[in-house]
């Protein structure tokens, strides 16, 4: 699999300057190199191949160790203050804020009794890909969740509770049986069967897809406009696409919050829905 | 002449029109609710605001799609 090559600020320049847009994509798609345009670039080296597989890390790679690692760092601390003190104070404090909000606000509501076993999981989701999406916005990073590898990936381990959620409250036929709703007509039994099906797998993607589409379109607006400098060739359209991608920027901010809000909430509404078929 | 351009900029427009139309619905009775009555305020933007971003979810699905034709162009 060819991943892009590094480009230069001389290259993309030229690139804007006539019009060809295939910068924009590599500012946000993966790439062996973690660029610091101004000053150099480093490329990362191949690692050997394990079992005949390419196993090199990219560059979202490495900006998701960099998220988990952060996510178990501040988890680290959040655990060992509370060892302590059931009385949090600053840091500590605004994590409590955000974990108790996963915890009554979306945990509670969506999947009802029996919340406390899928809660490690949702804040996992949520606090991970909080960090990835605010990681994005810093200078000389990446959103390695405007990768649609990642999400999907992501929207996978989502299935996957959900069904062993289903699987171990009903029991694997169970579960199935109690797909379809009760008391329908026998005649609409098969096309139900088949729409109830389709419905597992399409859940998952539509996940998948509405974070990637939302972290993508957010950077993908913000190097356009800030392209439109390069391309109209003119100094007096600055402070207008400045001014303009910095709002865009503000609401990716709240995007990013919104977004982590939104996976979660849904992972934990499907995972309450396998485990209540009731409803 | 290359018709998948073309194609990939009448789609997003068409995109954002029904993305625009949806938001601005959910919005307009957001608002008359909350003018209605202004203790529940909270409830309902906290339920404007996930029904906003399931709609906008449906609108990315036309942008995918567009940009994959602009990318193959």
């Amino acid at each position: 699999m060819n991943f892009p090559d590094s480009l230069a600020v001389a290259d993309t320049l030229e690139k804007a300057t006539k019009n060809d847009s295939g910068w924009i994509l590599h500012h946000i798609m993966d790439g062996r190199t973690l660029d610091f345009e101004p000053f150099g670039e480093v490329h990362i080296p191949q690692f050997p191949l394990l079992f005949g597989l390419d196993i090199t890390p990219t560059k979202h790679v490495i900006f998701m160790w960099l998220s988990a690692i952060l996510v178990l760092i501040t988890f680290a601390i959040v655990a060992s203050k509370y060892k302590k003190t059931l009385i949090p104070r600053g840091f500590v404090n605004f994590f409590e804020v955000l974990i108790v909000f996963v915890k009554d606000e979306i945990a509670k509501p969506t999947i009802g009794k029996g919340f406390e076993k899928f809660l490690p999981y949702l804040l996992t989701v949520f606090f991970f890909i909080l960090f990835g999406n605010f990681l994005g916005l810093l200078p000389f990073s990446a959103t390695f969740t405007a990768n649609i590898a990642v999400t999907a990936s992501l929207a996978i381990f989502t299935f996957f509770v959900t069904q062993a959620g289903g699987i171990m409250q009903h029991g694997f036929l169970g579960y199935f049986k109690g797909l379809v709703p009760h008391g329908i007509p026998t005649a609409l039994l098969p096309l139900m069967i088949v729409v109830e099906f389709l419905g597992l797998l399409t859940k998952p993607f539509a996940l998948a897809i509405r974070l990637f589409a939302n972290m993508m379109a957010g950077h993908t607006v913000i190097l356009a406009l800030l392209g439109l400098i390069f391309f109209m060739g003119t100094y007096f359209i600055a402070p207008v696409s400045i001014g303009f991608a910095l709002f865009i920027y503000l609401l990716e901010i709240l995007v990013a919050l919104i977004q982590a809000y939104i996976f979660t909430m849904l992972s934990g509404l499907f995972i309450g829905m396998a485990v209540h078929q009731e409803h | 002449m290359d018709l998948a351009w073309l194609a990939a900029g009448i789609g997003a427009g068409l995109t954002v029109i029904g993305g625009g139309l949806g938001i601005g619905k959910l919005a307009s009775s957001a608002m008359e609710a909350s003018g209605r009555q202004p203790e529940a305020a909270g409830a309902i933007r906290t339920s404007m605001i996930i029904a906003a971003a399931l709609i906008e979810g449906i609108s990315f699905f036309g942008l995918v799609i567009c940009i994959l034709l602009a990318l193959k162009a």
